[in-house]
This record gives C-alpha cells, structure tokens and sequence, in this order.
C-alpha cells in the first residue's frame, strides 16, 4: 500500500491548561483505504499520546467518533481521507457542544433532553406473558424502522442551526426517536411524549433547516421525522378544538 | 464531566455566514419577509377597492411608480423561491406509505407541481387571461 503524508489541524482543549481552545498541526503518512479516524489513531499510537477522542467500532454503528471534519458533522470513521480536499484537513470537536477536551464534547445535555422523550414502548397495560408477544406485520415495521437506525452519533444536533440559537430546543435524534415510538403500533404514549414533543421547545423550534438530514450518517432523516410531527400535531389540535378528540403526534 | 468545559459562543446575527447551506436557508426564510409585505399592499388595494373608485385609481397609479414595479420584480422572485423550497420539502412532510412500500419523494413533489400549474392555470382562466379581444 502506497502513502502519503497529509496534514491534520486539530483542535486541542486540555482543561488544566487551557483557558482557550488551539489549533494543533499533525503531519501524518496516510495510506489509500484510510478514514480520518485511522489518521488519528495514528497521532495517539506515534505521534502524541495526550490527543483525546471518542471511538469504539471502527464501522460506524457505535456512534462515538462524531466530530467536525472540515466544517461538516460526521462520522470519522466513515469518512474517508481521499474524499477530502487535497489540503490540511482541520478536525474540530462537534460543535453546539461543550468541550470537554480536545474532541470530546459534554453529551449530558442530550442525554437529558432523550430521556424526556421516552424513546421506549409504553404500554396503558402490558399483557401477560403468557399471552405471547406483541405481533407487528412488515407494513406496520416500515412505518417506523427509517427511524430505529439513530446511532445517537449527535452529528444532527451539530448541524442544527436552531440547537445552536435555541439550547433548549429538544434536538433532531430526540425527536426523530420520539416519533420512532409514536409510529410503532405496539406503543401507547403518544400521549404522555407530548408535552414535550409539541411544546415550543419540541417540533415547534425547528425551522426546518435540513442540516439534520443532510448529515446524518445512517439517512435517518430526522427534518421529516419532526415535519410528519408537526403535521399530526396541528391535526390532532384541530380535532380537539372541534370536540372530535385528537391523538398525539 | 470535566471541572472547566469549554463553551463556544454562537453568533446570534452572522451564524449563518460560514455554510453555503445555512446562507440559502436564511435567504429562503428572508423572502417570505416580502411576501408578507406584498399581502399588506393587496390588503391596502382592497381597503381603497372599498373606498371608492378614485381611491381605488389613485392606488393603481401608486403601484406603477418605479420603486413599487422593482417591489413586484422582488416578491415574484421570493414567490417562485418560496414556492420550489416548499414543493422539495413536501415528501418529507409528507410520507406515503403503500403497504410495504414508501411512494418515492420525487412523486409526491411532481403531484403538487402539477396541482400548482393546474390551479395556476384556472385562476388565469377565471381571471381572463386566456380570453380573446
């Protein structure tokens, strides 16, 4: 396998040093098949030991290696080195994050905001078990499966530009994973996801940007998650004005 | 969680100077600003419609000065902006599902498409555009 040496500019943040974050140079020898993530891991192994980042599978399922890669939230190690502008490529942690060090963000706002949703099946009353599973037919499973692919990976919540603005804002995975259970027929909650799904800081803060989407590396597509949201919610409004009793989103 | 997180700062006014994307969707979102002001003029047409025949000419003519013309140049632009985005966005609003199968995106957009040029045709028609002499 041939090499070429490549540039990194990487972000660096050591919270004991530190008052601000910095710019680091990298040169690094990166061969034809290599991803930005086997770049770095080339900088922990050789080069400088203290660089700090998240990684775990190596084959974008795990979610953990999110960060800005020339600008743009992705994955590192689904995205390839000879993809990139041949010019130094400049890795940042992801952004609309706080910096815990180097390139790995303080998640904890997002955790909370996904716990809020109740990204699981509530049922009013679960069956007993003797009475088997709760079946679901192929139709009823495309209905929500675009949805189930989240890797919680928050390359969404970087390109939101409303997450950005508005921190309160629930987010792109959080509802697209609330819209997940709303739509699998073995759920009940729509009701008690509501309060937060359809409250301002919920489907109503997105103005419909598509940065989501268009970064999303499992094509989740979480911008149509919250449009679908936004349409059965006013639906579901109108009916209870008019009496007919509306369902949630 | 560490001791001292470091917290970058948004830009409120020019966040959404630094992606080509971002520059698009605010100049998308800003044309409605023009629509919005042009549905303030065919209110004011209206209010001098009602008012009496004079007001009502007086009104046309006001509508032909130069500025106003360059005015129509600029809302018929944010209207045709308007109107793409929104059609490109409707299969994601709009998700159809066939059984097993989603009805592609680009279907759903051809359909409002057509029903666009459908109802624009008929409001011509009523209109009198196509009338002869």
């Amino acid at each position: 396998m041939s090499y070429k040496t490549i540039e990194l500019e990487v972000l660096r943040y050591r919270p004991e040093e530190d008052d601000k974050p910095w710019y680091q140079s990298y040169r690094v020898p990166c061969g034809e098949d290599w991803v930005v993530l086997d770049a770095l891991n080339y900088v922990k192994d050789h080069v400088d030991s203290t660089l700090s980042y998240r990684w775990s599978c190596h084959m974008a399922v795990c979610g953990s290696c999110g960060m800005m890669i020339d600008g743009e939230p992705a994955l590192s190690c689904k995205t390839f080195v000879r993809d990139l502008p041949d010019r130094a490529i400049r890795i940042e942690p992801l952004a609309n994050f706080p910096i815990e060090r180097d390139l790995v963000v303080v998640m904890d706002d997002f955790i909370e905001k996904l716990e809020r949703v109740k990204p699981y099946v509530i049922r009013n009353k679960e069956k007993p078990l003797d009475e088997g599973e709760y079946l679901q037919t192929p139709a009823q499973l495309k209905k929500f499966k675009q949805y189930t692919l989240c890797i919680n990976c928050l390359c969404c919540y970087a390109a939101c530009p409303q997450y950005a603005l508005i921190p309160e804002f629930i987010g792109p995975a959080a509802l697209a994973l609330a819209h997940r259970y709303n739509q699998d027929s073995r759920d009940q909650g729509h009701e008690s996801r509501e309060d937060v799904v359809a409250a301002n800081v919920g489907i109503w803060d997105c103005a419909f940007a598509d940065g989501c989407s268009l970064v999303c590396p499992k094509h989740v597509d979480p911008a149509s998650a919250i449009q679908q949201m936004k349409i059965s919610s006013t639906i579901s409004w109108y009916k209870n004005l008019l009496g007919l009793g509306g369902k949630g989103p | 969680m560490s001791v001292k997180p470091y917290i970058r700062k948004v830009s409120k006014s020019t966040w959404y100077l630094s992606r080509r994307r971002d520059i698009l969707h605010m100049i998308d979102e800003t044309s409605s600003l023009f629509i919005g002001v042009y549905v303030l003029l065919l209110l004011m047409g209206l209010r001098a419609l009602a008012e009496d025949e004079a007001a009502y000419l007086h009104y046309l003519e006001w509508l032909g000065s130069p500025f106003l013309l360059g005015f129509h140049w600029l809302v018929i632009a944010s209207t045709l902006l308007n109107s793409i985005s929104w059609f490109r966005s409707t299969p994601k609003a709009m998700r159809v599902q066939i059984g097993e199968n989603i009805v592609p995106g680009y279907l759903i957009a051809a359909g409002h498409y057509v029903a666009w040029i459908m109802i624009s045709l008929f409001i011509f028609y009523v209109a009198g555009v196509f009338s002869v002499g």
